[in-house]
């Protein structure tokens, strides 16, 4: 970035050394941070490296064990949020704190809402929300309900409910986590207009590409640990990863040559409707074979999420053939599928991979409880469960250690994944099947995420990969198969597809 | 770890909320004493002298084993994620199941003819519980609802039954004959004459807590428990690990329906013997939600909270004694209900000192108002 908005020369926000401990655990040890007017300064850190802690410090919901925090360099002690706002700090968290059938204009003004007697004076409201979101170029509908909106537009309103609070400086915690690619170039441009005009930015996210494409400074946090502060323009993305995670971080996957073997998942004429009952599925044809990994490339909404519940039995299909080994698995419930030879990652973690109450060595076992050496005559028996948690914790590098007894719901969506991730390559099952099985993950989890699933194929197993990440995609498959309107429209080998010609398929576009 | 302060302990303790509420209970019951003009000593004086005795102690047990195990009935359906309202229904229909069957069979000896009965108290019930069931996964309908009705149905069918000929009483009263002798758990007249206890004093206490042990077993220890937890926690998850979810809320409504059909047995069989034409629904069932909620849902919890509840319950009836209205005691289980449901209040208690330590709690108020 050209950073030609930073002032230098004012510092709004300095940390100094803050030290924040929650017993004998040190969340936060020894941290420095400067943001000066006019700047975006991005906050990197894996999953629970304390990025979080730091900023509920700044917003005054958390107070430092030591260190000291001045805001236009005076020192400050916040005590409650109510005095980070009085400083004019204004926080957007990832969860929107929005009243879901109040209108944009009543969340906006909620808790400093003109009056007039004793009514509420909502002209004057409406008014001065117009006023403000023309004044930062953020155009909303001051009358929609917050309900009717979308995930973007929720966040307009977040940042306006700040700005319309006085912040001068803002924090948004990972804003583009739930906003798509089209809202997140919209929130960059939104940023940039607040930096003109004399704003600052803290920008919480664990995504690269972003801080390179927004950030002007990006301070790097480890374990709790400053690391450095980085002027964004002097590194690559290869460098903040590699300080973000203390270690090398190769974005290509190590992938032997090797020859496909026999086919495992056979998929003819396949039909399926969609959960309104249209036909979403229309005729499509798939080979998977042993050792390879076939990429499925699409937009949303091609008939991609239906194939794969039809592959796991939680849909059935209208026509057609899916087959593992030879054996059809259409309109089988899910567990033949599985005891067949098909083990998946499903897209959802939270609503198909987990029982989020249920400790982690329960969630590892979902689909064995019922066999040995899990169980023995109706009873479950705990000390096999426990080791093969144990086991998996270790060997999948899920943290926190030592987490066998804790609910899976507690761990950051990370460690859920490498949960699934744990359960289901351990099911060792012919096929894998792995939908999106990267999103919301920091680079390091994404790192062994690939390495598992290149590995299963490395074994042997076929793998069938969902992604809309076309980097994924394009760095894992031996195959691309395009989806475009329930149909595989063009097959690609891995090595020779390019972005252009895959953007160009997955939108109906001919093979050139 | 850091040390824990008494406060800490105090909000991250359950059993300790289910005490404050208690608690809170009967000050607000006290209250309610003070506006009628009543001596708050002397009422709950006579409710813990009433309770004190031998007898008063074998008579809180046999109030309580109904009670036990309806609990036990509503917690196991809590544990498995479907909410049995239904258990007043069941305990109506296994009442009337157990009634017909040691009415009609008389001359069965107590070693055939008590299992029996129990066999068709845990029939009736788990029928009851699984049409609704079926109603639920095979056409959609939510079971709240059906199972309010269906506790309608029992109700009235139960007093169409205790009408007809051959099980109504000869007698002027409006209620069914008495059971069979054979059928009756009371402890024989001499062993509860030797012990003090009243002459009602039966086995149910036993095999209520026999009950509470399987039930325990069957949610922590076996793989019926586990699936049947999964479904309830995450039906979708569950399904995708290759569970019949159908099934599963099946038979969790089943075991809950057979349960609660037994208490009514239990409660036929050692105390009431014959079943009264019901001017209003009795609420036992009801009264299981209860003690599910005051004992945590935990088996053993509900097997204290039930002694706790039939010992208000017992203890409400010599209230009279003292110039108090028994419903007064109502009162006391409504507000004790009430502070367990919002007893989440007592986990923020270690914040009386500190200064806001949870992100979450703290950005919820502020977001909203901030």
């Amino acid at each position: 970035m050209s950073k030609e908005y930073v002032d230098m020369s004012k510092p709004v926000i300095e940390m100094r050394n803050i030290v924040k401990k929650f017993g004998s655990f040190v969340a936060n040890d020894g941290i420095n941070l400067t943001v000066h007017k006019g700047e975006i300064h991005a906050i990197l850190g894996e999953n629970g490296a304390g990025k979080s802690t730091l900023m509920n410090q700044l917003y005054g919901l958390l107070k430092p064990t030591s260190g000291e925090i001045l805001v236009n360099g005076k020192p400050i002690v916040m005590n409650t949020p109510r005095d980070a706002i009085s400083a004019g700090i204004g926080m957007v968290h990832q969860h929107f704190m929005l009243v879901q059938p109040f209108t944009v204009t009543e969340n906006i003004v909620l808790g400093t809402e003109p009056v007039k007697g004793v009514s509420l004076d909502m002209a004057t409201a409406r008014k001065n929300v117009v006023d403000i979101s023309e004044r930062y170029g953020l155009s909303i509908d001051p009358d929609a309900k917050i309900e009717d909106i979308s995930v973007g537009m929720q966040q307009r309103v977040e940042i306006l409910k700040a700005l319309y609070r006085g912040a001068d400086i803002l924090i948004l915690d990972e804003p583009t986590s739930s906003l798509t690619p089209q809202e997140i170039v919209e929130l960059i441009g939104i940023m940039h207009k607040l930096t003109a005009d004399g704003k600052s930015i803290i920008l919480i996210t664990h995504k690269l590409k972003e801080i390179k494409e927004s950030a002007d400074f990006c301070t790097i946090i480890r374990m709790g640990k400053y690391i450095q502060t980085v002027d964004v323009d002097s590194v690559d993305e290869n460098e903040l990863a590699s300080l973000m995670v203390g270690r090398k971080v190769t974005f290509n996957v190590d992938k032997p040559e090797q020859a496909p073997g026999k086919v495992i998942l056979e998929v003819k004429d396949l039909h399926g409707v969609d959960y309104r009952g249209v036909e979403i599925l229309k005729g499509l044809n798939l080979e998977v074979h042993a050792g390879e990994i076939v990429g499925i490339a699409g937009i949303d909404g091609n008939g991609q999420t239906e194939l794969v519940e039809i592959l796991t039995g939680l849909r059935k299909g209208t026509h057609g053939e899916a087959k593992i080994n030879g054996v059809s698995i259409l309109n089988k419930p899910p567990h033949f599928g599985f005891d067949h030879g098909v083990s998946s990652i499903p897209a959802d973690r939270q609503k198909h991979g987990l029982v989020l109450e249920f400790p982690i060595e329960d969630n590892l076992i979902l689909q064995n409880f019922a066999k040995q050496p899990f169980s023995k005559s109706g009873f479950l028996k705990r000390s096999p469960i426990n080791s093969h948690a144990s086991r998996s914790i270790e060997n999948y590098d899920i943290r926190p250690r030592q987490s066998e007894k804790r609910p899976a719901g507690t761990l950051s969506g990370g460690n859920q994944q490498k949960v699934i991730i744990a359960r289901e390559v351990q099911n060792d099952k012919d096929l894998l099947i792995a939908v999106n099985p990267t999103r919301g993950l920091d680079v390091g989890a994404i790192e062994y995420v690939h390495k598992y699933i290149v590995e299963q194929r490395n074994k042997g197993k076929a793998v069938l990969l969902v992604s809309f990440e076309l980097d994924e995609i394009m760095s894992l498959s031996d195959v691309i198969d395009v989806i475009f309107d329930g149909r595989i429209v063009s097959s690609i080998p891995g090595n020779q597809a390019t972005e252009n010609q895959l953007g160009l398929l997955m939108a109906g576009g001919k093979n050139a | 770890m850091k040390k824990k302060s008494f406060l800490d302990f105090v909000s991250e303790n359950r059993f300790i909320h289910i005490i404050l509420s208690i608690i809170l209970g009967l000050v607000v019951g006290a209250l309610f004493l003070v506006i009628m003009g009543l001596r708050v000593d002397a009422v709950y004086g006579k409710l813990i002298e009433s309770v004190s005795s031998i007898k008063g102690l074998s008579n809180v047990i046999v109030y309580a084993i109904p009670y036990i195990v309806a609990g036990l009935s509503v917690a196991f359906s809590f544990r498995t994620g479907v909410f049995n309202i239904g258990a007043e229904g069941q305990f109506v229909m296994g009442t009337m199941g157990a009634a017909v069957v040691g009415i009609l069979l008389p001359d069965l000896p107590s070693v055939i003819l008590v299992p029996l009965c129990f066999l068709a108290a845990m029939v009736v019930g788990a029928a009851w519980g699984i049409i609704v069931g079926i109603l639920k996964t095979k056409r959609g309908i939510n079971e709240v609802l059906s199972m309010i009705m269906f506790n309608w149905i029992a109700f009235y069918l139960s007093n169409f039954i205790a009408g007809l000929p051959a099980i109504k009483n000869e007698g002027n009263a409006e209620a069914t004959k008495n059971i069979a002798d054979n059928a009756i758990i009371r402890f024989p007249k001499e062993m509860t004459q030797a012990l003090g206890v009243d002459k009602t004093f039966n086995w149910g206490f036993i095999l209520a807590l026999a009950l509470a042990i399987i039930v325990w077993l069957i949610i922590e220890k076996t793989t019926l428990g586990y699936e049947l937890k999964a479904v309830g926690y995450n039906k979708y998850a569950a399904e995708y690990g290759g569970i019949n979810v159908d099934r599963s809320i099946l038979t969790a409504l089943a075991i809950s329906g057979a349960l609660a059909g037994l208490a009514g047995a239990l409660h036929l069989m050692g105390r009431s013997t014959r079943i009264p034409i019901f001017p209003a629904q009795e609420g036992f069932g009801f009264a299981g939600i209860v003690v599910a909620l005051i004992g945590c849902s935990n088996p053993f919890g509900v097997y204290i909270a039930g002694l706790f509840y039939g010992a208000l319950m017992y203890g409400g009836t010599r209230l009279t004694l003292v110039g108090a209205s028994s419903q007064l005691i109502n009162v006391i289980v409504g507000t004790v209900v009430f502070f367990i449901a919002i007893s989440v209040i007592f986990s923020n208690l270690k914040y009386l000192r500190r200064k806001p330590q949870s992100a979450d709690k703290t950005t919820d108020a502020t977001g909203k108002k901030g």
